[in-house]
């Protein structure tokens, strides 16, 4: 019971990374590799706030901004820089290492003895792991809320038209540059907050913590997508969080199998390459029972 | 026929719009691909164009005559590199693509470049009703617009109006066109680019637009400049025609003489260039 306590707030906590991929790999439509630096960014950002003394909420916060500034740089980089995306994205990427252990000054920092968002009376009188699933539930949905509203506004709606067709969206004089350097700051203060979270939740913060967390945002896409089927945008994003939680139970599976903890990338990898892959198999086998049908009819008449 | 020199026309444009003052002006116009290198090619060379309020100007000229250039200079998408455009008499040569779009509207002859796919049709709408204005933090309001918006989607004749919640992707060509005009033109440009905007669909539904179009422009009163291929439509629509080759104008007729224009003389004209 306690693993699947534990697994749920896991997967709410990890949600806020792929609600915050959301936004560049399905609206804008492009993979942001800048995501796997802004990630520890966050963390690290967070760790050594909040190990100087500062609130954890407002460390957290923090994280979030750092976050916004490492999406500004790939987005100039992209749309005033010409640079295709994934190259952006990685330079960033690249240069959020280095950056990250300055921030730290050294390659892990603990929060041992010092406080953080999972560290109150309230959810010390709470169950064991339940203190991540209320933070992860109250961190949701705020996030989805917020992003609901936004992407409702006028401006929301031209951010998406920048993704779905960034001709159209010039010709009707939206300023598809802004739009595409918007939705990369968000997204990666989003996926920033995360790894703040993620780190607190932990009790710490590693400079290799950001690998592969691209695969594991887009596996909680992904395995909403396929689980789902056709919703709208509102949805979508609801998808994603229910997604997240369902790639923890996966892996809790796997890791039943008596895989190692070394193992986490190679499985999350896989994982991910089947969910990516079983769009084709259904559509094979459509067309296997399409191709039975037809015989049948045949035969009937 | 007699081709018509450029020095009369001019004298019959200034005759008959003495009165009124020009909505756009292309001076001089020229625009040079592969400058200082062997390959240097003007596609516009020198071109002269004043557009009136009202106007509806059909183009016409063979391929590579500069016809998508001349739309992308006035557009902003591409910078003249020598001459000035003028919008009532002031340079907006300088102006993004984006900027234009407050005077500005365009369609494109693919009727997948003028909507967003995965968006309703509903959403497209609205998004275009706010042409070239500030888009902010506040709710989009879509519902309060549904009834404008299907009365608006009625006037197109091919069942637009039961489609709104459709997403765009899955509308036929017909209907995307449509829907793609009526963006370009609801919120009342004050000059309308039609880019050979029937032109990829089947002969029916690319009829039943071109009625809409010309019905929508007159009703609006709009000032429009539509390219076309078809000698027919050209003769057909607009109180102008204006023939494009090899990046300068060669026939500009307007009012009583595009009338008596036919097409045998046109094609003839084009036989001769």
């Amino acid at each position: 019971m306690s693993l699947i306590t534990s697994a749920i707030g896991q997967g709410l906590l990890w949600a806020v990374l792929g609600l915050g991929l959301f936004l560049t790999f399905r609206i804008l439509d492009f993979p942001d590799m800048t995501v796997e630096g802004t990630f520890p960014l966050g963390a690290a950002t967070a760790v050594a706030l909040i190990y100087r003394g500062m609130n954890p909420l407002l460390a957290t916060l923090c994280a979030f901004l750092v976050g916004m500034v490492a999406g500004l740089i790939t987005g100039l980089l992209y749309t005033k820089g010409r640079i295709p995306i994934l190259l952006a994205g990685i330079l960033v990427m690249t240069a959020a290492y280095s950056v990250n252990l300055r921030i730290m000054g050294r390659a892990n920092l603990s929060l041992l003895g010092k406080s953080s968002l999972f560290k109150n009376d309230f959810l010390a009188s709470l169950p064991q792991y339940f203190d991540s699933v209320f933070v992860g539930l109250v961190v949701i949905i705020v996030v989805t809320l917020l992003l609901v509203f936004f992407l409702n506004t006028n401006l929301g709606q031209a951010f998406i038209a920048t993704g779905d067709n960034p001709t159209m969206a010039r010709s009707i004089g939206i300023k598809t540059d802004r739009m595409t350097i918007m939705g990369l700051m968000i997204s990666n203060g989003m996926i920033a907050m995360g790894g703040a979270l993620v780190a607190q939740n932990n009790g710490y913060a590693d400079v290799n913590m950001g690998i592969g967390i691209i695969v594991i945002a887009l596996a909680s896409i992904i395995i909403g997508e396929v689980a789902f089927g056709d919703l709208s945008l509102t949805q979508r994003l609801v998808a994603v969080t229910l997604g997240s939680i369902l790639y923890r139970f996966v892996l809790l599976i796997v890791l039943q199998l008596n895989f190692s903890a070394n193992d986490l990338n190679l499985l999350s990898a896989i994982i991910l390459a089947i969910c990516l892959l079983l769009p084709r198999f259904r559509k094979f086998f459509h067309f296997d029972r399409l191709i039975e049908r037809s015989v049948r009819d045949e035969r009937n008449n | 026929m007699n081709a018509t020199t450029n020095e009369t026309t001019n004298e019959t444009v200034n005759a008959d719009t003495a009165t009124k003052t020009p909505l756009l002006e292309l001076k001089d116009v020229s625009t040079v691909v592969n400058a200082h290198t062997a390959n240097e090619t003007k596609i516009l060379n020198g071109l002269n164009l004043t557009v009136y309020p009202g106007d509806f100007i059909t183009v016409l000229g063979s391929n590579g005559a500069g016809k998508s250039t001349l739309f992308n200079v006035i557009g902003g998408n591409l910078n003249a590199d020598e001459g000035d455009v003028l919008l009532h008499g002031k340079s907006i040569k300088r102006e993004s693509e984006e900027q234009r779009t407050r005077f500005l509207a365009r369609v494109f002859q693919d009727p997948k470049l003028g909507t967003a796919p995965r968006m309703t049709v509903a959403e497209n709408l609205l998004l275009a009703s706010k042409r070239g204005q500030r888009r902010g933090l506040v709710p989009r309001g879509l519902r309060k617009h549904l009834d404008e918006y299907k009365t608006m989607a009625s006037t197109m004749n091919n069942n637009l109006e039961n489609r709104l919640n459709t997403a765009t992707g899955s509308l036929s060509g017909g209907q995307r066109q449509a829907l793609s005009f009526l963006m370009a033109v609801e919120s009342k440009p004050e000059l309308l680019l039609l880019d050979e905007h029937t032109a990829a669909l089947d002969p029916k539904t690319s009829q039943q637009l071109m009625t809409a179009t010309n019905d929508r422009i007159a009703a609006d009163h709009l000032t429009c400049l539509m390219i076309t291929h078809r000698l027919e439509d050209a003769l057909k629509y607009g109180n102008r025609l204006i023939v494009l080759n090899a990046g300068k104008i060669t026939f500009d007729v307007r009012g009583e003489e595009k009338k008596q224009l036919t097409r045998e003389q046109l094609f003839n004209f084009f036989e001769d260039l």
